[in-house]
């Protein structure tokens, strides 16, 4: 593998060991990955926050990284935490718990990342422009950038996202390939779409055929809100990380002769009621609805306000986000009508990476095939509808 | 059988000779793998109860969140990790994993032909596997 002098540098320890440490980790990672160079990467998005994933092991490793008085080179985000950093009291998370994490972040802040904690940073302050290298370790995270932003990422893991923000490069090699990107099947869907949960719906059905490769979307449309749901799920169910849509996807013109010449699979609208019963098969009451896997936009908290304009919810009621748009809907009035109708809207978490009693329920509900995979693997009942469906069924007029 | 040298891929440097932990089920260290103790726990898994310290642990290919790494970083941190891992196919999550703990680790060899070996030697330096037993 070809290396540059600087990398050379940091492989061989004159920037310290924990420099030469990540740097052979990448090295060592692009070799086995066929990687002929190094690419520098314009940001990073770092997983395994969370102190529940990662425990003490992960919380003295990364200590003592910080302590090394390392700092990341290109400004890098986390992932979703354990808890809300603010209100972790009122979800019964232990003290023990709410510590631990806390120094898991402040370790990180100490070597320079921004302590924005989200799977959606291109909402929340980090934009990467099309053809530009990344890494990031978030699934739907990294599907978005490829897919919407056209930039261009591995699936990374907590290692290899947090070595390259220490180091500033990313083994070349997969997504950041033109010739990797090209559509390797095409799914035309003749269902109707109705709303947000139905691409939830359709990337399930898309999952039962294929559960690697690029898909090549034809005859459907949907907002960056709704495809941001449709790659998280293509990424939870199966190892997707990039999709193309039939004029919308920045890179979806380039590749159209080739989508042509790919296997296909049709989307009909049975194809899309089976999946969604094989999302729904339980049939009990929710304890708690939620929004916001992944994260909400400004735009989703806004429509979903409007929704619960004049009523009150019924059940537990959360909205997931990053600290960033909390701010803005807390300064447009938006976060106290949403806690006027019984609602609240937690940052820096999500319900996949909290521990599970805090979310105070074991049957769930929400709009995110996402989080039905993930929430499932954990032990509880979910269904799944949409932000109307959801919130005209369990609301009452006040 | 005995005195076989397979040739493999080196994934993450480092010599070790031990007794096999053999499966032909994908492993997910997060979730699956007692970082203390380490013992499987994943309900159902063919080798569920069972510990790999002190093991070669042989197994086709992780699975499930990425976050695994930090459990194999994890158990050699309480000296619970295996003396090193045979894949068949390394992906990023056991890779960084056992580079960044410094576990020995290999892949590319069809992991039936270690299924009936007791002992083996993992040289990653030279990239074979020498059957013993």
């Amino acid at each position: 593998m070809y290396l540059t002098s600087e990398e050379e540098r940091m492989l061989s320890g004159e920037e310290g060991e924990i420099v030469a440490r990540f740097m052979n980790l990448l090295v060592k990672l692009g070799e086995k990955f066929g990687a002929e160079k190094m690419l520098p990467v314009a940001s990073t998005q770092i997983a395994g926050i969370s102190y529940k994933n990662i425990g003490d092991a992960g919380l003295e490793f990364l200590e003592e990284i910080a302590k090394g008085n390392v700092r990341v080179r290109v400004p890098s985000f986390m992932n979703p935490a354990g808890m809300d950093l603010e209100l972790w009291e009122k979800l019964g998370i232990s003290g023990e718990f709410a510590e631990k994490q806390k120094r898991i972040i402040n370790a990180l802040k100490e070597m320079g990342v921004i302590p924005v904690a989200t799977c959606t940073p291109y909402l929340a302050g980090l934009l990467p422009r099309y053809a530009e290298h990344v890494a990031w370790s978030e699934s739907s995270a990294v599907i978005f950038a490829n897919s919407l932003l056209g930039a261009r990422t591995n699936r990374e893991g907590a290692f290899s996202a947090l070595a390259s923000a220490i180091t500033g490069r990313t083994p070349c090699y997969g997504m950041h390939l033109e010739e990797n990107r090209a559509p390797t099947f095409r799914v035309t869907v003749h269902a109707k779409i109705r709303d947000e949960s139905d691409f939830s719906v359709l990337a399930r059905f898309v999952c039962k055929h294929f559960s690697r490769g690029v898909p090549f979307f034809e005859g459907m449309k949907g907002s960056a809100d709704e495809l941001k749901i449709l790659g998280a799920t293509l990424a939870a169910y199966g190892a997707f990380a990039l999709f193309h849509v039939k004029g919308i996807t920045p890179e979806a013109g380039k590749f159209e002769k080739d989508a042509g010449e790919v296997e296909k699979i049709t989307a009909e609208e049975s194809d899309l009621l089976s999946a969604k019963r094989e999302i729904n098969r339980e049939g009990e009451e929710p304890e708690l609805i939620f929004f916001g896997c992944p994260h909400c936009s400004i735009s989703e908290i806004r429509r979903i306000a409007e929704l619960l304009k004049g009523r009150k919810m019924r059940k537990r009621f959360f909205i997931f986000t990053s600290r960033t748009v909390k701010e803005t809907a807390e300064r447009s009035g938006i976060a106290e009508s949403v806690r006027k109708s019984g609602g609240e809207i937690l940052c820096d978490t999500c319900p996949v990476v909290m521990p599970p009693d805090s979310l105070g329920a074991r049957v769930i509900a929400t709009n995110s095939g996402k989080a039905c995979f993930y929430l499932r693997n954990q032990g509880f009942k979910v269904i799944l509808g949409s932000v109307r469906e959801l919130i005209e069924k369990f609301s009452v007029r006040l | 059988m005995k005195g076989k040298v397979l040739k493999c891929r080196s994934v993450s440097p480092g010599k070790a000779e031990g007794e096999v932990l053999y499966t032909e089920q994908a492993i997910s260290f997060f979730g699956g793998v007692d970082a203390k103790t380490g013992k499987i726990v994943e309900r159902g898994h063919e080798l569920e109860g069972k510990a790999m310290a002190g093991k070669i642990l042989v197994f086709p290919h992780g699975k499930g969140s990425t976050v695994g790494s930090y459990v194999i970083y994890a158990l050699k941190k309480y000296g619970k990790a295996p003396l090193a891992i045979v894949n068949e196919e390394c992906e990023t999550i056991i890779a960084a994993g056992a580079i960044l703990a410094g576990i020995p680790c290999v892949d590319g060899i069809d992991i039936k032909l270690l299924k009936n070996a007791r002992r083996i030697r993992v040289d990653a330096e030279r990239s074979e596997i020498e059957i013993l037993e």
